[in-house]
């Protein structure tokens, strides 16, 4: 059976079938992040001290970390932009490049944490690490998630090319709408757990 | 594809990199304002406000919003009130604690 409506736009919504599934996704996410930074708030306001997030947290490896995943969001929309050009070739390296910002974004996540255990700093020590490690721990679940798809996508997934060129186009573009998501949440993940 | 369509997106691409650079000195701004010891009512107001516009920025230029269909607006109305909702709680809890006592 063939899924209606990968290219096409379905007459009654006006978007492509995946686009709409994955705004529905994207909704229920931004409630999920939503619950915990509410719960943040809740947790900070009620306590009789908090601390700035300087005091424990990395504010020059966050920093790189939102450099990162800034720059793959731009590399993400670019290789969609190069399949709309028809230049493969273009897709590939910015894909790739996405990807390999996805492992330096991880990479410098393994560090932090790392430091942090190794000085005895783990979530049970206080609320402030107990939320930032939840925060950041499910934020970098999602860059794992996005990877793996934008992974097959770069990899076996790219073969639809050659057959559906235009239903791969949207499959990229739908991809992409998950990856600068991850890319907006730790926009204000970055400053509301590390400055201040 | 067409000749115009192609120029529309070489357009596109052209506004991806200036987004790009713009996130980038916002991300500087927003790192650089947090050493200015301000309030901290003030400093979550500022931090929220940069936050928000490069938010705004990847949800315009990157996922495309600034020209999507009406139906994917309805989808984030929706979701919008309900993220205001689940925001407005610890102040509901407040008011809650202020009654109780």
């Amino acid at each position: 059976m063939e899924i209606p409506y990968t290219v096409e736009p379905r007459p009654d919504t006006g978007v492509f079938n995946a686009k709409l599934g994955v705004w529905l996704f994207l909704a229920s996410e931004v409630m999920l992040f939503g619950a915990l930074f509410s719960s943040y708030v809740l947790l900070r306001t009620g306590a009789a001290s908090w601390p700035h997030g300087r005091e424990f947290l990395n504010v020059p490896l966050a920093t790189l970390n939102t450099v990162i995943l800034i720059a793959s969001s731009v590399t993400m929309v670019m290789s969609w932009a190069s399949l709309k050009l028809n230049d493969f070739k273009k897709y590939r390296m910015y894909m790739g490049l996405t990807f390999l910002a996805g492992v330096g974004f991880l990479i410098v996540k393994a560090f932090e944490y790392g430091h942090k255990f190794e000085i005895g700093l783990f979530p049970k020590s206080n609320t402030f690490l107990a939320i930032y490690f939840t925060l950041t721990g499910l934020h970098g679940l999602h860059v794992i998630g996005g990877m793996v798809v934008n992974g097959y996508f770069w990899g076996p997934g790219a073969k639809m090319w050659k057959t559906e060129p235009e239903r791969f186009t949207n499959r990229i573009e739908v991809a992409g709408l998950y990856w600068h998501f991850v890319d907006l949440v730790w926009i204000f993940l970055f400053p509301t757990l590390y400055l201040l | 594809m067409s000749t115009s369509d192609a120029e529309s997106i070489r357009k596109q691409t052209r506004a991806y990199v200036t987004v790009f650079v713009t996130l980038m000195v916002l991300t500087i701004l927003t790192v650089a304002v947090s050493y200015f010891h301000m309030p901290v009512a003030l400093a979550i107001l500022v931090a929220l406000v940069i936050a928000s516009f490069k938010g705004s920025m990847v949800a315009a230029v990157f996922m495309h919003l600034s020209h999507e269909r009406k139906l994917i607006y309805w989808v984030l109305l929706l979701t919008v009130v309900f993220f205001v909702f689940l925001m407005a709680i610890p102040s509901i809890s407040q008011w809650d604690q202020r009654l109780v006592r």
